[in-house]
């Protein structure tokens, strides 16, 4: 019912695939960073409120179907539904039913509710695809409230220490969890364009993001301890240069490895991801009951390999383009 | 432990050395001396023996954690570091409240551990595991796995105590020479004003040449101010003769006497309070041996007649730091060199202590071609030192130059990747190289830098994408791209399938513009290791 494909997973019966890496008719996008929503399809399906973020990248012009969470179309007998991955805002599972033939392919997903995104919902299925980017037990990640907790403390203490607060996390998805639970007025949180502009493009969807775009004619002399937020790109660029003196923290599940904190050489890592942990992983393949798991997007082999072993599933790993790595986040998103 | 693991945290998590530095001095400051004899210790590098081994810490982390083994050791080559590897696995997130113990009880319970049954270690580890965080534990780990690289500099110590104790640096330096053991020692003996007098065997802290950037004309103005000194491969030394007792040290402050029996004798020839500097080399009929001849020497841990007559050592001295019991570290080259070669000229002493030959050239153009052919000259450069010059410490900007002869280089196929450890944790950085052997590829060396991070960011993507094989963190990738590696010297080699041992092998470039086939043939290394060595 399903193939993996040169261009990616695909459906034939449906003629659609999902997340394609190359151009095609059909694509369903599971969410709107960019290792998943490609430029040059035909027409896109998605959920309703990654529409707007798929128009801001990929082009105002592309033609976008949207869907809401759990609402089922049909295409050539195939029952098609998105239900959500708990990953960014609008990230969908995508669940297909064939003659009694369930397959759900999860996209990116994370089971810890991040207060922003609609929380993961296991979809009962036969077959389930997933991703393993964070799929190994040395990645074990604290519940949301403590990571807040320090970034709270972190940037007042910069603040109390006359110190500037450079907090770097992928533009879509990370940066709105951060300003969600920054306990910081609105006056002295400032954006970065790129992390402005998916704000804005959100903002059509009804959300409200605190934050000041820091544009042209911004002065620096209003800056006092404050908090600034900006994407990977400008880990070592001169634009940093303008907000000292500061610290800098990357908010990344990679942060979890020392030897990746120290490369960024920045002052503070903190653990945060969209991803799944370890744990994660487990509980969501066991709660899908799912008989066949297909494993992509990280460490394959080796949490196929896990399930196999522990839970006797019949796992299966999957190559994909994009093998996840810290250095490359500025173009994925992890 | 926990205010240790709190500086360890602080100091790791900064990139200034200057907060490293800061971070330090509060511990000193806070820290009860029995901890920071311990810190001091395990922080420059004089780290306790490992009580356990490293493969029975991963079967008890399995245990604990409930995981098989081999997703242990998957992880373990993500992450590079089997301390850290393990505070994952075993860590609780949540911060369960350990009692503190303090650090030097923590380190004294692990040294008791030698000789404790293999169940009382096994208990003891995962006790405390199960009690620390994973921050604590990561350190208990590291205490245990040893290696604390956490890139503070073993000056940047000394720096920090020498302010705590408002000291010269100079002398923090010199007391913290060599391999002292923690346990025997207190802040007062390593450091109050009298407990310099029983450590006969103390070496100077070695002062190192600044390699040079660029050429000497530039700036370093009239030759006729400088020595100009060969530049010989071998293992830089202090020789000590103090109490009618021989020490011999090396630079990397390990006490190398015994390596060394040819050096026992000197007590007799030189007077008590001598200490010299040198460069410790293979010296026969006249000229130095390669260098892969005393590493063969220096592996051995029974020196047997024929190996002693095979490999003779000799020093070549070039400094004198201590004569007749005084200090002279002040002193002017000029006069220190003086003095030194009055002690050694000594018909005993000829085929054992040689004075460091000045190559005298008038011109810095002549210094420039003496530089350019300095394999002919049985060296690998030049030594510049100003003739005023006193006995620093440590790597100095100034008086001291070293300048190295072009690396020799040979064109070699990737045919491995493997992920780094440390900084590169999680990258593929870690590299092996092949020459060709007719239509075969036979590895020659392993090189781990010489790229940028660009570069490597740029290959790691490549290698995922042109992996044939996995074996373990091993992978095999199409044979393909070609790299310029440089190596400072090579040898012949049965342990290797080319047949050569490369010496210092790193990536000088990438061949971006050479196809595979382009690359250089086994043939070509034997050519080069008959040309240095005839």
């Amino acid at each position: 019912m399903i193939q993996f494909k040169p261009e990616g997973i695909y459906c034939p019966q449906a003629d659609v695939y999902i997340d394609p890496w190359l151009p095609v008719n059909k694509a369903i996008i599971t969410h709107g960073h960019s290792d998943h929503a490609r430029p040059g399809h035909k027409e896109y399906l998605c959920h309703t409120l990654s529409k707007e973020i798929l128009k801001l990248r990929l082009g105002q012009d592309i033609s976008v179907q949207t869907l809401a969470y759990n609402e089922a179309i049909s295409i050539n007998g195939v029952k098609i539904s998105l239900h959500p991955a708990g990953h960014i805002i609008g990230s969908a599972q995508v669940r297909l039913e064939y003659r009694g033939e369930v397959w759900v392919i999860s996209g990116d997903y994370k089971v810890l509710n991040d207060g922003v995104s609609a929380p993961f919902e296991a979809v009962k299925c036969n077959s389930f695809v997933t991703e393993s980017t964070f799929g190994l037990p040395i990645y074990d990640f604290d519940p949301f409230e403590k990571i807040y907790a320090d970034m709270n403390n972190w940037w007042q203490n910069n603040s109390k220490d006359g110190f500037n607060s450079v907090i770097i996390g992928y533009s879509l998805g990370k940066a709105q969890n951060i300003l969600q639970h920054l306990q910081a007025s609105d006056t002295r949180i400032y954006l970065h364009g790129a992390v402005a502009n998916i704000n804005d493009a959100l903002r059509l969807s009804g959300f409200d993001f605190k934050g000041e775009r820091l544009g042209e004619a911004f002065d620096r002399k209003k800056l006092n301890g404050d908090i600034i937020i900006a994407p990977m790109s400008v880990i070592g660029s001169p634009w940093l240069r303008k907000f000292l003196p500061y610290r800098i923290a990357v908010c990344s599940g990679w942060m979890t490895l020392r030897g990746a904190r120290r490369r960024y050489g920045v002052d503070k890592g903190f653990v945060l991801s969209d991803h799944c942990d370890f744990k994660q992983l487990n509980y969501a393949i066991k709660e899908t009951g799912a008989e066949n798991i297909y494993v992509t997007h990280g460490y394959q082999s080796i949490y196929a390999k896990w399930l196999r072993e522990s839970y006797g599933l019949n796992a299966i790993e999957i190559k994909t383009m994009f093998e996840p790595n810290p250095l490359e986040e500025i173009e994925e998103g992890l | 432990m926990r205010y240790f693991t709190e500086i360890f945290q602080a100091i790791d998590a900064s990139t200034k050395t200057n907060d490293k530095i800061t971070a330090l001095i509060e511990y000193f400051r806070k820290a009860e001396d029995l901890d920071k004899v311990w810190a001091i210790a395990i922080l420059t590098g004089n780290k306790p023996k490992r009580p356990v081994k490293a493969t029975d810490l991963r079967l008890w982390a399995s245990e604990i954690a409930d995981l098989p083994l081999w997703i242990i050791e998957e992880s373990y080559y993500v992450v590079g570091d089997l301390a850290e590897t393990l505070s994952h696995i075993v860590g609780n997130s949540d911060a369960v409240k350990q009692e503190e113990i303090p650090l030097h009880v923590v380190v004294t319970q692990l040294k008791d551990l030698f000789t404790a049954s293999i169940e009382e270690k096994r208990e003891f580890i995962q006790a405390f595991w199960r009690k620390g965080n994973k921050d604590e534990n990561f350190v208990f780990n590291k205490l245990i796995t040893g290696n604390f690289r956490i890139g503070l500099s073993k000056q940047s110590v000394i720096k920090a105590l020498a302010i705590y104790l408002e000291r010269e640096e100079k002398e923090i330096a010199h007391r913290l020479m060599g391999k002292w053991n923690p346990a025997k020692e207190t802040m007062e003996s390593l450091f109050s004003e009298d407990s310099l007098v029983s450590k006969d065997y103390l070496p100077y802290p070695f002062f190192l040449a600044y390699p040079l950037e660029e050429a000497p004309s530039a700036f370093l103005g009239n030759i006729d101010d400088w020595f100009l000194e060969k530049k010989y491969d071998g293992i830089r030394g202090q020789i000590i003769v103090r109490n009618s007792q021989v020490y011999v040290w090396s630079r990397g402050e390990e006490l190398l006497t015994d390596k060394f029996p040819e050096f026992h004798i000197l007590h007799m020839h030189l007077p008590d309070g001598t200490v010299i500097d040198g460069e410790i080399i293979p010296w026969k009929e006249g000229a130095p041996l390669p260098f892969g001849i005393m590493q063969t020497r220096i592996g051995r841990k029974n020196l047997s007649a024929k190996s002693l007559a095979e490999a003779p050592l000799v020093m070549v001295c070039y400094d004198l730091m201590e004569y007749e019991g005084v200090d002279i570290r002040h002193w002017p080259l000029s006069e220190r060199r003086k003095k030194l070669l009055e002690l050694i000229n000594q018909e005993a002493l000829q085929v054992l202590l040689i004075p460091s030959p000045l190559v005298e050239l008038d011109t810095w153009e002549d210094v420039a071609h003496f530089r350019r052919n300095a394999r002919e000259e049985f060296c690998e450069g030049l030594m510049i030192k100003r003739k005023s010059s006193p006995y620093e410490t440590g790597r100095r900007r100034g008086n001291w130059w070293k300048w190295k002869t072009d690396p020799m280089t040979i064109d070699g196929v990737l045919i491995y990747a493997q992920s780094g450890s440390g900084r590169r944790a999680n990258l593929l950085t870690d590299y092996t190289f092949a020459v060709w052997d007719g239509d075969l590829l036979v590895p020659f060396a392993k090189a781990y830098s010489g790229l940028t991070d660009k570069e490597i960011l740029k290959l790691d993507k490549w290698v995922r994408r042109n992996t044939l094989e996995k074996f373990g963190p091993v992978r095999s990738v199409k044979a393909e791209l070609v790299f310029e590696i440089a190596f400072e010297g090579i040898n012949k080699s049965t342990r290797h399938k080319s047949g050569v041992a490369l010496r210092f092998p790193r990536i000088a470039r990438w061949r971006e513009d050479k196809p595979a086939i382009e690359a250089n043939t086994k043939e070509d290394l034997v050519a080069i290791l008959n040309s240095i060595q005839q």
